[in-house]
């Protein structure tokens, strides 16, 4: 695999995104995102987190600027081949996304169908997951007939089921009462000792301290800064350890 | 609420397996991704209405192109060699000679004089019994069939006539198709109906079927957009979306193909009891069955392509 900084995962160079003809909600955007670390985007509402995340996730292009992915710049890349890199992200929608028509474990079980997991691999996977995630209960039932939590945590547990290299979470707490947010935190944080990547957005400042090792970056205006340095000071993880 | 923080073990042996790029199908469950109207939606239903539509019109067509072909092909080479002749000796001396004098030619291929016998039976029910017998019968023309090698032409008939006209004065030459002509005029412009209903109601089932492939994919944008950001990529999501489209068209072209069938059948025997040789003549052959089976056909291939065409397009605006 190619590699832009040795051993990034992703690495933002002036990106810059506006949407039509408005003002840019966000502005030379740089940073580099290493393996197996954890972060924080914070920032006001309106800040452009959604706007970085669905960059991340590769549901838009930037308007200038490379956004690179696994040592892969994505603005170059054939269009062919970007399932496969989504494929290596999770995502946890700030609405979910969850399909309506669709029960709870077959939302879940939905990357690995598309990854073409045989059916008989995924039913214990998806009840486990569900189980992990405190929902084994409600595994037939449709979204619509649960609460904005539980809808949370379905959401969660399809973005985590097929091991994710980056997990990407747009306020993932934001539905839920602070002790299911301090618990949805440690499952990330779990997650992210098994070697994923996490980024969080939250404009949640609590949440930041919760989570000792995580790097924030914060998002004003479209513009980032670098509390801890983490930016200006990446953590160089060895790669090996994945 | 029983969360544990502890990443399932299996979670490890999917991961290793979902990583390609590849694109198989998504499950055989896949189809529940799309919510199905099937034979509650309209879809199966215009798709079957618009079959049976154009397997009639279709049908029509064919018998009428069957019917002129037949008709067409007995008489397209056929001559009617009159003579007009009160006295009867004079007449029988001049049909000899005309019979004679035609036979000799290289471009006729068969030449035959109408019995008397037979074109008396033939007059007798319009004219009486007594047509043609003693003294005061009614004159009659003697008749020869004559069957030309090729096709009557204008060229041929006017020197058919030239030659026949200094030895055989009383001798009138009549193409055969030519009486006809107006019946082939008729059938002709029927054709053309059959043919423009057939290509009207092909154009509307294509729109309908657009029609509805794009309102399918219209209320389930948000769950294509989902896939594809969940990594699916364009040839299974444009599969999805054929495959649960050609289920409903083979259901509505089968009905549709049915419901033709049943009425070109009823339509068959009523014309069958006619009893008349030239709508004999229209009937189905082989091949033109094999036609009407090819229109459901053809509509499940029309409404898959439109499906894809139409779901590929939308994901190409998407990155
Ligand atoms: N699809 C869009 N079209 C136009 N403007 C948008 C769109 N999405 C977001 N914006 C604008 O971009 C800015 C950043 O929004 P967003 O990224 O959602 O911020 P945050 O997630 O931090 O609240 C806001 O001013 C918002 O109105
Ligand atoms: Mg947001």
């Amino acid at each position: 695999m190619m590699s832009g900084s040795d051993g990034a995962i992703v690495q933002f160079d002036n990106v810059g995104l506006r949407y039509g003809a408005d003002a840019e909600v966000l502005s030379d955007v740089s940073f580099t995102l290493f393996p197996g670390s954890f972060y924080f985007l914070t920032g006001a509402s309106g800040a452009g987190k959604t706007s970085l995340l669905r960059l991340l996730y590769l549901a838009q292009r930037p308007t200038r600027g490379v956004v690179r992915m696994f040592g892969t710049d994505t603005i170059t890349v054939p269009r062919g081949h970007l399932p496969g890199f989504r494929r290596r992200i999770g995502v946890v929608f700030q609405d979910f996304r969850l399909v309506p028509h669709l029960s709870v474990s077959d939302n879940v079980a939905l990357p690995l169908r598309i990854s073409g997991v045989a059916e008989a691999d995924i039913r214990k996977p998806v009840a486990d997951m569900l189980a992990w995630v405190g929902l084994d209960q409600r595994a037939g039932a449709f979204p619509a007939t649960l609460s904005g939590g539980e809808q949370q945590r379905v959401a969660i547990a399809r973005a985590v089921i097929a091991r994710p290299e980056v997990l990407v979470a747009d306020e993932p707490t934001g539905n839920v009462d602070p002790d299911m947010a301090l618990k949805l935190l440690r499952l990330f944080e779990a997650l992210n000792r098994l070697g994923t990547t996490v980024v969080v957005a939250t404009h949640d400042v609590h949440l930041l301290q919760k989570v000792p090792d995580s790097l924030i970056m914060r998002l004003d205006r479209g513009r980032l800064s670098d509390p801890t340095g983490a930016l200006r000071y990446p953590p160089r993880r060895d790669p090996a350890v994945l | 609420m029983g969360t544990r923080f502890a990443i399932p073990p299996e979670t490890d042996t999917v991961s290793g397996k979902a990583r390609s790029s590849a694109s198989p199908r998504i499950g055989e469950r896949s189809s529940g991704l799309i919510q199905q109207a099937r034979l509650s939606g309209p879809m199966p239903w215009v798709i079957a209405i618009m079959t049976a539509l154009t397997v009639i019109a279709t049908a029509a067509g064919l018998s009428l192109a069957n019917l002129a072909e037949n008709a067409r092909s007995e008489i397209a080479g056929g001559l009617t060699v009159q003579i007009v002749e009160g006295a009867p000796m004079e007449r029988d001396r001049q049909a000899e000679l005309a019979v004679t004098l035609l036979e000799e030619r290289a471009d006729i291929a068969r030449v035959r004089r109408v019995p008397d016998a037979e074109l008396h039976a033939l007059l007798a029910p319009w004219l009486g019994s007594e047509v043609g017998s003693g003294d005061d019968a009614i004159p009659t023309p003697a008749l020869i069939d004559v069957q030309l090698v090729g096709d009557v032409t204008g060229a041929s008939l006017a020197e058919l006539r030239e030659s026949l006209a200094n030895s055989v004065p009383a001798a009138r030459v009549d193409a055969q198709a030519g009486w006809l002509g107006p019946v082939f005029a008729a059938i002709s412009s029927l054709q053309w109906l059959a043919i423009v209903l057939v290509l009207l109601l092909a154009a509307t089932s294509a729109a309908a079927v657009w029609l509805a492939a794009r309102s399918a994919l219209g209320s389930n944008r948000d769950t294509i957009e989902i896939v594809h950001l969940l990594g699916g990529n364009d040839r299974q999501i444009a599969g999805i979306f054929q495959r649960s489209i050609a289920m409903d068209a083979v259901i509505g072209g089968g009905i549709g193909l049915l419901l033709g069938l049943v009425a070109i059948v009823l339509l068959g025997r009523q014309f069958a009891r006619l009893g008349s040789g030239m709508v004999a003549g229209g009937g189905l052959g082989p091949a033109d069955w094999l036609y009407l089976a090819l229109v459901p056909v053809l509509a499940v291939v029309l409404a898959v392509l439109t499906a894809r065409v139409t779901v590929l397009s939308a994901l190409r605006r998407m990155l």
